[in-house]
């Protein structure tokens, strides 16, 4: 930026702006923490008289223990089948030139530009018609097809950075397909794939309108708090959601931590 | 930038083992995520076709050919073409508001945040790892009788707060919202594509600040907000959380429709009519949306 008084105005304007932004979007957060360490039933602002009571409920409750297992058996078998669909899809993406890629990368785009409670919608009269039975597993399936295609985008856009040559330069040195994807691409592209799986991971643990229609009987968090927020408000549904918020936060932090110190080491 | 050229001869497996392959390595990698397209998008949207031809109240899809599912919508008599209406105009108005709210952020993180802004960009992110209707309820909490808007008011010895829950406007305000980050980025790699060079250069021959922002900035970042207008519309026109948990209900969204004839009505071929006629929309402007859209261009460079 060249040293003018104008623009600096503007940089002003543009940092208070999206400072207001950040703060109304974690406000309602905030105001779930608040509504959740209440003493009362019922939530009054400013809180009579605090208390961990509704949090210790929460933790203590054995239904809400099963939707966390419920949810986490989600989350981490949509992580592992998305990382693996995914990074041969970015492969395809953004790493080989072939004859169908222009159309392939916009095939790609569609179920993000779909809306997902229709998608759910959708995918429920799909496995009705097939005889299905609905389960969590039949919810992975549905998180999958909305989740491989961004984490497919997170990895293509890491891979774009991949200098083949490299690869080029194990092969002419001899080694095998195998040691060239051990040994050269994999680790230049872990960034990617953790963020990858990160990606899948937290999206899978926050989704609400393809479980809503998808899980049959198993009940994941975000949809019992849906309902729960229509029928039966007590503390521990700010409680849950405050929990969950904060689970997601702390895994996104130290995935974080992890990568930084990761790359620190590998530059010498 | 040369990146996407320079995989052309990237391959470097034997010549005789190439030719065995009738698929190249490209399209090999793809499949898996085709077959989960084919299974998971592609059926799920046949199977809806073909129930909202089928007899309504019915199950027999692909047995029976009627078009009273798409007549009865059509029907004026029936108001479930309200919610359409409704719909479109709340999506409609999602997007204008956005693209005022996002731009001076994008713009932020494109050139003025520098170091800071993948931090920004993170605070931005996180938002979607929890789902909406936390968020959604987090401003019921906010704006409720007695809540923290109310209850700071009346504290301050004010008469206390609005009434604005469980109205149409907050239903709006939800789906500003929640669609948010689906604007603000698309538009950030727009706006990441300006060369500074070029701004630098319209400044030095003598441009206002409005003509370098009229004439070099708005067009060459115009792929990418529309990006951001068009993704954050077909999500909204089908959005169902906002008008439920911040609306109360007191209106009725095409999508809800949808879900009532999939559920409390039990008539699939209805319910199944309405997405089709949403999923044309969507798809529609979605096909030309990206039709002419170079991805390696938008996504590859850094």
């Amino acid at each position: 930026m060249s040293g003018a008084s104008a623009p600096r105005a503007t940089d002003r304007l543009v940092r208070g702006w999206t400072a207001f932004v950040i703060v109304a979007i974690y406000l309602p957060i905030l105001c779930g923490v608040l509504a959740s360490i209440g003493k009362s039933r019922y939530f009054r602002f400013p809180v009579p008289q605090y208390s961990l009571e509704w949090w210790q409920r929460t933790v203590d409750s054995i239904e809400i223990g099963q939707l966390v297992r419920t949810s986490l058996k989600m989350a981490s078998a949509v992580t592992v089948i998305a990382v693996v669909v995914a990074f041969l899809g970015a492969l395809a993406y953004a790493r080989y030139e072939w004859k169908g890629r222009k159309l392939y990368q916009k095939l790609v785009l569609l179920p993000i530009f779909f809306p997902q409670p229709v998608m759910g919608l959708a995918l429920l009269l799909w496995f009705n018609a097939l005889g299905v039975t609905l389960s969590w597993q039949t919810a992975v399936f549905a998180h999958l097809v909305w989740i491989v295609p961004v984490v497919t985008l997170v990895m293509a856009i890491q891979m774009y950075g991949f200098d083949p040559a490299l690869e080029e330069a194990a092969f002419d040195l001899g080694a095998s397909r195998l040691q060239v994807l051990r040994e050269v691409t994999l680790p230049i592209l872990w960034p990617g794939i953790w963020s990858g799986a990160l990606f899948a991971f937290l999206l899978s643990w926050g989704n609400f309108p393809l479980s809503l229609y998808t899980t049959g009987p198993d009940t994941s968090v975000p949809e019992w708090l849906y309902a729960k927020m229509v029928a039966g408000y007590t503390p521990m549904v700010p409680a849950l959601g405050s929990m969950a918020t904060i689970a997601a936060a702390a895994i996104l932090l130290v995935a974080s931590l992890a990568l930084r110190l990761r790359r620190r080491r590998a530059e010498p | 930038m040369a990146a996407p050229d320079a995989t052309m001869h990237g391959d470097a497996a034997p010549r005789a083992e190439r030719r065995l392959q009738v698929l190249s390595i490209g399209a090999r990698c793809a499949i898996p995520v085709y077959v989960l397209l084919a299974l998971g998008f592609l059926a799920p949207l046949v199977a809806i076709v073909g129930f909202s031809f089928a007899t309504p109240r019915g199950y027999d899809a692909f047995q029976t050919f009627t078009l009273a599912n798409y007549a009865g919508i059509l029907d004026p008599a029936n108001t479930v073409w309200v919610s359409f209406v409704r719909s479109l105009v709340l999506a409609g108005l999602t997007v204008a508001i956005l693209a005022v709210v996002a731009y001076p952020i994008a713009y932020g993180l494109a050139r003025v945040f520098g170091r800071r802004a993948g931090l920004v960009s993170l605070l931005f992110v996180f938002p979607l790892f929890v789902s909406e209707n936390i968020r959604l309820y987090g401003w019921v909490l906010f704006f409720i009788k007695g809540g923290v808007l109310d209850g700071t008011l009346r504290w301050l010895g004010l008469p206390g707060g609005p009434e604005f829950l469980f109205s149409p406007a907050a239903t709006l305000f939800g789906m500003v919202y929640v669609y948010l980050p689906f604007m603000l980025f698309p538009m950030t790699l727009g706006l990441s594509t300006v060369p500074a060079d070029l701004i630098e250069a319209g400044r030095d021959m003598g441009a206002s600040r409005l003509q370098i922002w009229r004439e070099i900035e708005l067009p060459l970042a115009m792929p990418g907000i529309l990006i951001g207008m068009l993704l954050t519309f077909v999500l909204a026109v089908g959005a169902v959380a906002e008008a439920k948990v911040l609306g109360g209900q007191s209106i009725i969204v095409i999508t809800h429709d949808i879900e009532i004839a999939f559920t409390y009505a039990q008539n699939w071929p209805l319910g199944s009519a309405l997405a089709v006629l949403l999923t044309i929309l969507v798809g529609v402007l979605t096909f030309f949306g990206i039709a002419r859209l170079d991805l390696d261009r938008i996504l590859g460079r850094r």
